[in-house]
């Protein structure tokens, strides 16, 4: 019998995909695999049904964003190497994570990422220049939020989960069936602001899903620093229910996510996702791990590939063709150039942008700071008049 | 004498703190193995141990929060907080609380804490990187603010503000962690220069320019390239943000008859405009001209391609002091 935390059955308006209402409801504990590390396909009692639908087409449209976002990844790191980009929060690992937890979604669902979501960004359809031009600095903000249902890179750590709730509030107030989605990593657990969206998220049984990327690390901090029970027994004691899911297994990564976005489609409020991967890289370009992290650790982890996993279970299904694999490799190279001259060919933005919507409406303040700033800059160009101010 | 980067000046300031006094204990994130992501922390845990330099959580309340449970027992916290835009989940536990326990409880109970914060623009980061708060703080009763601007004083300010009974935010101007320094390692704290006082880094007739943090050497570089047009400006590091050592400020503009004050910050509610102020009800008969402010804009910390706009320059500076002194500038002709 389903049952949600206070022990009522949960009815469901919109049954996940082809199954009938089994929505399995676990609270931490075993880690959720539909896919081995060696590629071997486990089979599940409650989860397989929801990703039935999961067929050869689509494993290998997996594969593809997968790989496609890695050489996004790679290829803006090399563009931070020369210069052409300020910064670049690497995901290198995390791909099943995101594109399993993204391609769950649908288009009215709203997401709240934090600063290393492009996986999630391209699956939801930024341009690859909207990507780019936060971490050039060019732009304080990369994509039309509404445009594509996806808040902006959010950098104070776990804010976005505050929104995320309000907006599912929001959501709930409207009698809308759109479900709301946060990721956050697993230092962000700590911060007073993810505990208080847990608190509003269960005070009000919000359609929100948490969906925490433990990459085992915040910065050089790992993550036995921050909790000593898996992050996912935390949010039981908030009275949500969690899963915790390998991050690393796309197939797994979709169908936990499945579950919980059924469940705040269908009035059975929040879900705290941990998915458990590895951030292979560095935090971001500015960072050396070599200083805190033991090679070892790493090595294990890249045994553990999650790209890998998929390929062997495309090759074990004799899915993995020439035809495919040329496709998939044509695609990640139209990408990566495409992101490549976005960014080189990317015109600065303009010094009087400074000023632009600061307000709704013009400010006399900062009109006026314009205006001096303007005149200053042309005193370059000519003399200034005799007379002071 | 030796010759240290600024960063390098307050993690020797750390040390000796640490070595003098057992209850000094370092937090906050990632100033462990990683030695803080500007490496102002490096090699401390290692010497002195997990528990007197410690690993936090990723919760800035969390940081400030316990800090005051340790300074009631009796230790002298010393907090890092990464960078300035994440100082402000701490901000209700520094106003509420450490600023004002001493007050509530007249005396009895007393906040050693050090903040440090990395802080202002120029380095080329992303958003909330590039901060400047200080004027939240100062006016906040209860709470000392500094801002130093030389390797020099980083060694013995991080070491007067740890050895105050005070609470002190310490602001480290990170676009100078890399620049070198004479330090001399042996100063006597009870003969140095106090942590409340300003000082005059070079002295003038025509304009008083005061400056702190990051901009005193921009300030300084502006008094050479006046002093090249003849024009003689004194160049104030002001050092305490909280309390403003009024006195040093009064002493040159009765000389000078002329203040150009310049932050990074932006300008409405920033301390330019707590000096001005000030200095005008103080000297109001020796200014020949109205205070003039070189700051940053009232706009958000603009992105890092136009940051440069954003930050005052020399030229901005120049083009202040132009005005203070009646030259041709670029707001000549227009009125107010
Ligand atoms: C409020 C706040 N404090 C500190 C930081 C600096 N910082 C940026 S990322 C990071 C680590 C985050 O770790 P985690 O939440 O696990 O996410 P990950 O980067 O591993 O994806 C820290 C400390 C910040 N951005 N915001």
């Amino acid at each position: 019998m389903l049952t949600d935390q206070a022990g009522q059955g949960v009815h469901h308006d919109t049954p996940g995909p082809g199954q009938s209402a089994q929505n399995p409801l676990r609270t931490g504990g075993d880690l959720l695999q539909l896919v081995s590390p060696e590629g071997e396909r486990i089979s599940h009692p409650e989860f397989d049904v929801w990703v039935k639908d999961v067929g050869d087409e689509q494993l290998c449209s997996l594969y593809e964003d997968m790989t496609v976002i890695r050489r996004i990844d790679a290829e803006a790191t090399a563009l931070q190497r020369q210069g052409e980009l300020a910064l670049w929060p690497p995901l290198l690992g995390q791909e099943a994570s995101q594109i399993g937890s993204s391609r769950s979604l649908r288009d009215d669902d709203f997401v709240f990422p934090s600063y290393r979501e492009s996986g999630v960004a391209y699956v939801r359809g930024a341009h690859l220049s909207e990507i780019a031009r936060v971490w050039r600095g060019n732009a304080s903000y990369g994509w039309d939020p509404q445009r594509i249902n996806l808040a902006t890179p959010q950098i104070i750590i776990g804010s976005q989960s505050l929104h995320a709730t309000g907006y599912a509030m929001g959501v709930q107030l409207d009698g809308a069936n759109t479900a709301v989605l946060a990721y956050f990593g697993d230092g962000a657990t700590s911060e007073g602001d993810v505990n208080e969206a847990m608190v509003f998220a269960a005070s009000y049984q919000a359609p929100v899903v948490f969906f925490c990327q433990n990459n085992h690390w915040a910065i050089s901090e790992p993550v036995r620093i921050q909790s000593h029970v898996q992050l996912a027994d935390r949010p039981t004691g908030f009275g949500i229910p969690s899963m915790r899911v390998d991050g690393n297994d796309v197939l797994a990564v979709m169908a936990a996510t499945r579950v919980a976005l059924d469940r705040a489609r269908s009035g059975g409020g929040p879900t705290f996702i941990e998915a458990v991967t590895y951030r292979m890289g560095p935090h971001t370009t500015a960072d050396d791990p070599t200083r805190y992290r033991d090679p070892i650790e790493l090595e294990d982890w890249a045994a553990k590939d999650p790209i890998l996993r998929l390929r062997k279970l495309l090759e074990a299904k004799g899915l993995l063709t020439e035809d495919v694999e040329a496709r998939v490799k044509a695609k990640a190279d139209a990408v990566a150039a495409e992101l490549r001259s976005s960014c080189i060919g990317m015109a600065d933005p303009q010094p009087l942008d400074v000023f632009n919507h600061v307000y709704s409406t013009p400010n006399p303040w900062i009109e006026r700071q314009k205006d001096h700033y303007s005149r200053y800059l042309n005193s370059f160009n000519e003399p200034v008049e005799e007379g002071a101010l | 004498m030796s010759k240290l980067t600024f960063a390098r000046a307050i993690n020797a300031g750390l040390r000796k703190s640490l070595e003098n006094d057992p209850k000094v204990i370092l937090m906050g994130e990632d100033i462990g193995s990683l030695g803080g992501v500007f490496r102002v922390t490096d090699g401390l845990q290692k010497d002195f141990g997990k528990h007197r330099v410690i690993d936090s959580p990723l919760a800035e309340s969390g940081i400030i929060g316990t800090a005051v449970g340790l300074a009631y027992r009796g230790y002298r916290p010393v907090c890092e907080i990464q960078f300035d835009g994440f100082i402000y989940p701490a901000f209700d536990q520094i106003v509420s609380q450490v600023a004002k326990m001493h007050y509530r409880t007249q005396g009895r109970v007393k906040m050693p804490i050090t903040i440090r914060v990395p802080f202002g623009g120029g380095i080329g980061s992303p958003e909330h990187h590039s901060e400047s708060p200080e004027a939240y703080f100062t006016h906040t009763s209860g709470l000392r603010v500094v801002a130093v601007s030389n390797p020099q004083d980083a060694y013995t300010m991080i070491q007067q503000a740890i050895a105050s009974d005070d609470p002190v935010l310490y602001f480290e101007p990170k676009r100078r962690y890399h620049d070198k320094g004479d330090v001399d390692e042996t100063i006597d704290l009870s003969t140095a220069l106090p942590l409340d006082k300003a000082a005059v880094v070079s002295s003038g007739s025509d304009v008083t320019l005061v400056a702190y943090g990051p901009l005193v050497k921009t300030a300084k570089d502006a008094a050479m390239a006046a002093a090249d047009d003849g024009l003689s400006v004194e160049v104030i590091d002001l050092r305490s943000l909280a309390p403003v050592d009024y006195p040093v400020v009064e002493a040159s503009v009765r000389k000078t008859g002329r203040l150009v004050i310049t932050h990074e910050a932006g300008q409405s509610g920033g301390l330019g405009a707590e000096i001005a102020a000030s200095i005008t009800e103080r000297c109001f008969h020796y200014l020949e001209s109205a205070p003039v402010r070189i700051t940053g804009f009232d706009v958000p910390y603009p992105y890092s391609k136009l940051e440069m706009h954003h930050l005052p320059d020399l030229d901005r500076i120049l083009d202040g002091v132009d005005r203070a002194l009646g030259r041709p500038n670029s707001l000549s002709g227009l009125e107010g």
